[in-house]
């Protein structure tokens, strides 16, 4: 019972150790404000610039969820469409390979100038740094259905809709969940990237006016924040992902067991 | 009239585009074999012969490329929907319980289908007499990672045999098990065909399943495979493990056995 909770604390527990630890160090060697300030220095910023923390990250958090959505809805459209056929998999795939290899920052300046910045820049950047994994995730796992399974149901007459809704879909949901605990991540990132490349609104813009006004600790308020929410939206995946398919972190998924 | 009717069959194999591969595999050439309703035959061989293609194609997952695959009198062209089939692999679904995928076939199979929502208290208790014949009494609600690799076996011949199919097709379903398992299992599959007299054709690789189990035993040269000799086993049913040890059986095992290593050494 102990073990349990010191556990569950145990990331906590280290998270106010390193937080004291920069208190302590800050001050211990006396290090400027304008290049590091301290833990409590910062976390006062957050007090102290909360209105504007709060819009910005509200708006980082809209453009996130905005870019996350569309990536969810299509990515499992084309993860189904890789997946199932093997014609889209041999021509899509490499393409889709070669384009998430581009560093997403250059894109940003390019999508400022079709669509201009604001919300709409943050989210298609956050669509595109999230799209790819939901895509290959979610093709992964209807893919790799065991050929004896399909030989089993098709031999019972089941058409192709039947061995999909039966065995594929469910199958490859603990695929698609890993997926998505990723993917809120990179879109936090995607959006925040264009915020500060592009100069759209939300924390992303924040942090590079409070840069500009050499207004560290607002800076690292900022960080704070995005830090925060970003792992509060895992947190929120990561349930969803243990509430639904809890069997595959119990089971094995390749059913490679055998013997006695 | 036979039940099954397999004449001259050829069989290359295809890439997924469906065109056939330039280096043309030849995994059956020239394949012949008959058998009745209710026999219950076994197909032995070198690794690779195409035993399990052989499954496949009375089945009607594949198709010949020549030759004649009746069953029951009509000419194979589709999967059957008369079939039941085992694999080495359980691969049941981890998501299920282990009554829910011995009912998988029963949502997929015609009438079955249609009566599923409405009768599912009937077939819940269909599936769990079934599981009880197979020594699996109190186990359906369990998850099948919580089965050992035998109690899989057994989860995955019920789910062969829920729908009631007329033809069995069993593709090494004991190769994974350690020996014990496997004799146990043995005996359990030949409980189910005394008492359903369905008709069984099974794969393996061990002459004294085999021989234990099967009216007939195939033997296939190696690839392109083709079925080069043929074996009754005069063993009266229900047969026990014992009587795999009498004089005449052991001969039998062994000259199949001969048989087998020329057919590899052809290669």
């Amino acid at each position: 019972m102990k073990n349990i909770w010191l556990e569950r604390l145990s990331p906590w527990i280290l998270t106010l150790v390193l937080i004291i630890l920069w208190e302590l160090i800050v001050k211990g060697f006396g290090i400027a404000r304008i290049v590091m300030p301290s833990a409590s220095e910062s976390f006062y910023a957050i007090w102290e610039y909360r209105d504007g923390l709060l819009n910005s990250s509200l708006t980082t958090l809209y453009a996130t969820i905005i870019g996350f959505s569309i990536a969810v809805v299509f990515g499992v459209l084309m993860g189904v469409a890789i997946g199932l056929w093997r014609p889209v998999y041999v021509t899509v795939y490499p393409l889709m390979v070669a384009f998430n290899a581009i560093p997403k920052v250059v894109v940003v300046p390019i999508l400022v100038l079709w669509i201009g910045a604001g919300l709409q820049t943050s989210s298609v950047t956050a669509f595109i740094l999230c799209f790819f994994p939901i895509v290959v995730n979610m093709a992964v796992g209807l893919a790799t259905i065991e050929p004896e399974l399909k030989d089993v149901l098709r031999a019972l007459g089941a058409k192709e809709r039947d061995i999909v809704i039966k065995v594929g879909i469910p199958r490859s949901l603990p695929y698609l969940f890993a997926s998505l605990k990723i993917a809120i991540t990179l879109a936090f990132v995607g959006a925040v990237i264009a915020e500060t490349v592009a100069g759209a609104e939300g924390i992303g813009n924040l942090m590079l006016v409070a840069s500009s006004n050499f207004n560290t600790p607002l800076m690292f308020a900022g960080i704070i924040v995005i830090a925060a929410m970003a792992t509060g939206m895992y947190g929120i995946f990561a349930i969803m992902d243990s509430r639904f398919t809890g069997w595959a972190t119990r089971g094995s998924m390749n059913f490679a067991t055998a013997g006695g | 009239m036979a039940f099954i009717e397999i004449e001259d069959v050829d069989l290359v194999y295809r890439n997924s585009f469906g065109h056939e591969v330039s280096d043309g595999t030849l995994a059956l050439s020239g394949a012949n074999l008959t058998m009745e309703r209710g026999e219950f035959i076994a197909l032995v061989g070198p690794s690779g012969c195409g035993k399990s293609t052989l499954l496949k194609v009375v089945s009607g997952l594949i198709r010949a490329n020549k030759g004649k695959v009746k069953v029951a009198g009509e000419t194979v062209t589709d999967p059957l929907k008369i079939v039941g089939m085992a694999f080495q692999n359980a691969s049941l679904l981890p998501w299920r319980s282990t009554r829910e995928n011995v009912l998988l076939p029963l949502e997929i199979v015609e009438p079955h289908r249609q009566n599923f929502r409405l009768d599912k208290a009937h077939y819940e208790e269909m599936a769990d007499k079934l599981l009880a014949t197979v020594g699996l009494e109190g186990f359906g609600d369990r998850a099948p990672w919580q089965l050992s690799g035998g109690m899989q076996q057994r989860a995955q011949l019920c789910r062969a045999l829920v729908h009631e199919p007329e033809l069995l097709l069993l593709d090494e379903p004991f190769g994974a098990l350690d020996a014990f398992t496997r004799e146990e299992l043995w005996d359990v599959l030949q409980a189910l065909y005394n008492d359903r007299k369905c008709t069984v054709m099974l794969v393996t690789h061990d002459l004294r399943e085999a021989v234990y189990l099967a009216d007939t035993v195939y033997v296939m040269s190696a690839r392109p495979g083709r079925v080069i000799l043929d074996k009754k086993i005069n063993m009266p049913r229900p047969r026990k493990l014992e009587d795999l040890y009498s004089r005449d059986i052991a001969d039998l095992i062994q000259d199949l056995r001969h048989h087998i290593n020329v057919a590899r050494s052809d290669q």
